[in-house]
């Protein structure tokens, strides 16, 4: 089955679902322990689980709101949040596509997302008849033969509620930072994934996740396990902007690498970034972190074009000896849009190798930085780390900036660190030009060839949706 | 095909050129040589629209459009082609992408689809061999790391690939080793038609030893001071310019 008949499919049962959806309440705005209380009873949530949302709660509330990131925004007042409405009413919504934003649409129509999937992204209540026959199931019952399993966290807490306890905050404690503690305490769903020991996972944990995921809201929460020996891709996010009323997104992923496992974790991003005068967009703050036991590997590919602001740093604990961590990021901004974005690469184990590789790509009057911690620790004997970090300035009235920290306590630890700045040249721009291509084509084939090492790094079908992606967030951005 | 009538242009608020008139006719080869700094690039980039280059009086049209009132990327696609003096590298991208797409504009313009992959590699593989590149060049940056004188060929291989109405070389000549300048010639004549024209600014009438130019001006401090057959390169190479810019002057 072709991918366009696939999302095409899932589309259609995922419209359907809404229309089978019970309205429920949405909670008043603000936040107190009775909030938590009813979130984990709407989701008849284990006792032990309430008591870990109450504990994030309490220190939430001796914690600030970090200052350091080279990002400004106006305080966000999240007594204005609404920490429960699920599941949410489609009555809303508009009707039709014709009430949509029409710059929304022609955006769609450029990266060539279909009629049913746009109905979709855009919050359309659409009647669709069910399609019994759905994909979505077919997969799930290849991955069950697999013994994977993949499903709502909300649900994992019922079905698999030891692995869950396990697991759930090893990785990014609750307390861990301002916007991981409050995620901790709110999380509304994410993805839960476990692959058993030595299973390769059949197929990349993406497709269906991608239309699903529009439901998982604001406070999301993601956690994947993948056992001794086993190998899995997960891939986050969608091409495609997404209509979402919620200006604050605090998401919390957490990844488990056990003794020679692999795990490869692909995010594109493309959150609504604000117009092009810096009117609203999303503010999206993440935690996400991987741990990486003995032999394994994680890898990490991001290519974020969207949100207002982007606070994202993406680590991997290197515990186990021998392991591998991979960070290889595209960081796009144009019009206002503000991104404080790296990795974290914190060597333990002998041994250990980290490569990052960092695209930074700043166009209209945007600030894009990159700030990444490499540690090696005394105990990290023979560990490696290589960086790259490029910069890349369309026009001039943009910024990059590179905040590198090393901190080495191994002498016989090696860090290698390169950064480079560039221009996209108007003498470039001329020769494309004299040859045929407009300017904006021009800049997208010089943008794509800075970001090629990145690209390679991503599933097949999310590097060719990429690339457009690139072309679409920068138009507007020369002449 | 080209008509430019009395050019005055500017850069940065200099004048350079000052009344230029030039005619190409289909079919036609001219030749322009001149004194370093006399404007002749300045004369290529003006007609290529390259931003920053201000005309100030005078007209030119192309394919009896109006040049002037054209986007740098419509005169080019509209079939009139520089192969610059000077050209620039593009990282990261590849030569054979940056090929792909100058020839999918072209082919966009004349309302076709993209060309297929496998027909154009097959083109630019026998045009790299034609111009004596090794076809490994395709892979790398455009003009990443190439030496003079294989840019030089790389502007030739573009010319080849688009085949355009006019081409424009500016000093393509300039730096190439006499082998090469034969591959320079052949790539030219190759390309000599009815309804093509080509102008070459060169300093060195070896070049036109090779190819027989139909005209051959002289521009000096901004505009054609003398015009003549192919003779008149033979004349400038004994005598020099400096005859000419005291007639002139
Ligand atoms: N940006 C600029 N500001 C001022 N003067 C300029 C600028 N660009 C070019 N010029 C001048 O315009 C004049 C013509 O330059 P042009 O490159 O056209 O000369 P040319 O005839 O091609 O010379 P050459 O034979 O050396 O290639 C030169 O004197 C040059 O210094
Ligand atoms: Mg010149």
């Amino acid at each position: 089955m072709s991918q366009e008949n696939i999302d095409h499919a899932i589309s259609r049962e995922y419209s359907a679902g809404f229309v089978s959806n019970i309205e429920s309440d949405t909670l008043p705005p603000g936040l107190d322990e009775d909030v938590i209380r009813f979130i984990s009873t709407q989701k008849k949530e284990p006792e032990w689980l309430l008591e870990w949302r109450l504990e994030a709660y309490r220190g939430w509330q001796n914690m600030a709101e970090p200052g350091w990131a080279h990002v400004h925004y106006p305080p966000i007042d999240l007594n204005g949040v609404s920490f429960y409405s699920s599941p949410k009413s489609m009555k809303d919504g508009p009707k039709s596509l014709d009430e949509v934003d029409p710059d929304l649409l022609a955006m769609y129509e450029k990266l060539g997302i279909p009629l049913h999937e746009q109905e979709m992204l855009a919050g359309v209540a659409v009647d669709a008849v069910f399609d019994s026959v759905s994909v979505a199931t077919t997969f799930r019952g290849k991955l069950a033969d697999a013994g994977v399993i993949f499903c709502p966290i909300s649900e994992a807490v019922h079905s698999h509620p030891e692995l869950v306890r396990k697991y759930l905050g090893t990785v990014v404690p609750r307390k861990d930072n301002y916007y991981a503690a409050l995620n901790s305490a709110v999380f509304s769903d994410g993805s839960f994934v476990y692959i058993p020991k030595g299973v390769r996972c059949p197929m990349e944990l993406s497709t269906y996740f991608r239309i699903n995921e529009a439901k998982t809201g604001q406070f999301e929460r993601t956690l994947i396990i993948a056992d001794e020996g086993s190998h899995v891709s997960y891939l986050e996010g969608c091409t495609a902007p997404m209509r979402d009323d919620n200006q604050l997104h605090a998401a919390v992923v957490e990844l488990v690498a056990l003794d020679g496992a692999q795990i490869k974790y692909s995010t594109v991003q493309n959150w609504y970034p604000g117009d092009a005068k810096g009117r609203g967009g999303i503010y999206n703050f993440v935690t996400k972190r991987g741990v990486a036991h003995r032999d394994s590997k994680i890898s990490w590919t991001q290519v974020e074009t969207g949100s207002a602001v982007t606070w994202k740093y993406p680590s991997c604990i290197l515990r186990g000896d021998n392991s591998v961590g991979e960070f290889y990021s595209v960081a796009l901004t144009n019009n206002f849009q503000q991104a404080d974005t790296g990795t974290k690469m914190i060597h333990l184990g002998k041994n250990t190798r980290s490569t990052i590789i960092s695209k930074g790509i700043s166009a209209g009057q945007s600030s894009n930085a990159y700030r990444g911690l490499v540690r090696m620790s005394p105990k990290a004997t023979g560990a490696r780390n290589y960086t790259q970090c490029d910069s890349l300035l369309i026009g001039d009235r943009c910024a990059a900036h590179t905040f590198p920290y090393i901190e080495s306590r191994n002498p016989s630890a090696v860090v290698e660190h390169e950064a480079t700045t560039s221009k996209v040249s108007d003498d470039q721009l001329y020769l494309c030009q004299q040859r045929g291509l407009n300017a904006e084509k021009a800049v997208s084939m010089i943008v794509n060839g800075f970001c090629k090492e990145v690209f390679k790094e991503l599933p097949m079908e999310f590097a060719v949706e990429a690339g457009k992606l690139l072309e679409v967030s920068l138009e507007g951005s020369v002449g | 095909m080209l008509i430019v009538e009395n050019l005055h242009a500017s850069v940065d608020g200099t004048d350079i050129l000052k009344g230029l008139s030039l005619t190409v006719n289909p079919g036609e080869v001219h030749a322009i040589m001149g004194p370093n700094g006399s404007g002749k690039s300045t004369l290529g980039h003006v007609l290529a629209g390259r931003p920053g280059y201000t005309v100030t009086a005078g007209s030119a049209t192309f394919l009896g459009q109006n040049l002037l009132d054209l986007e740098t990327e419509e005169r080019a696609r509209l079939g009139l082609f520089l192969a610059f003096q000077y050209p620039v590298e593009i990282p990261g991208v590849s030569n054979m992408e940056f090929l792909k797409a100058a020839v999918d504009a072209q082919r966009e313009q004349r309302g076709e689809k993209p060309i297929d992959a496998v027909t154009f590699m097959k083109n630019a593989r026998e045009n790299c061999k034609a111009v004596d590149l090794d076809p490994a060049f395709l892979k790398r940056g455009v003009n990443e790391g190439f030496s003079g004188g294989e840019k030089k060929r790389n502007e030739l291989l573009q010319m080849l690939l688009l085949q355009p109405r006019l081409g424009i070389l500016d000093e393509t000549d300039s730096g190439l080793d006499i082998d090469a300048l034969q591959v320079v010639a052949r790539g030219v004549n190759s390309m000599r038609s009815a309804d093509r024209a080509f102008v070459m600014v060169t300093h060195y009438q070896r070049l036109l030893d090779f190819i027989e130019p139909d005209f051959v001006h002289v521009l000096a401090g901004g505009r054609i001071v003398r015009s003549g057959d192919k003779s008149l390169a033979l004349e400038l190479e004994a005598r020099g310019y400096a005859w000419l810019e005291d007639e002139v002057a």
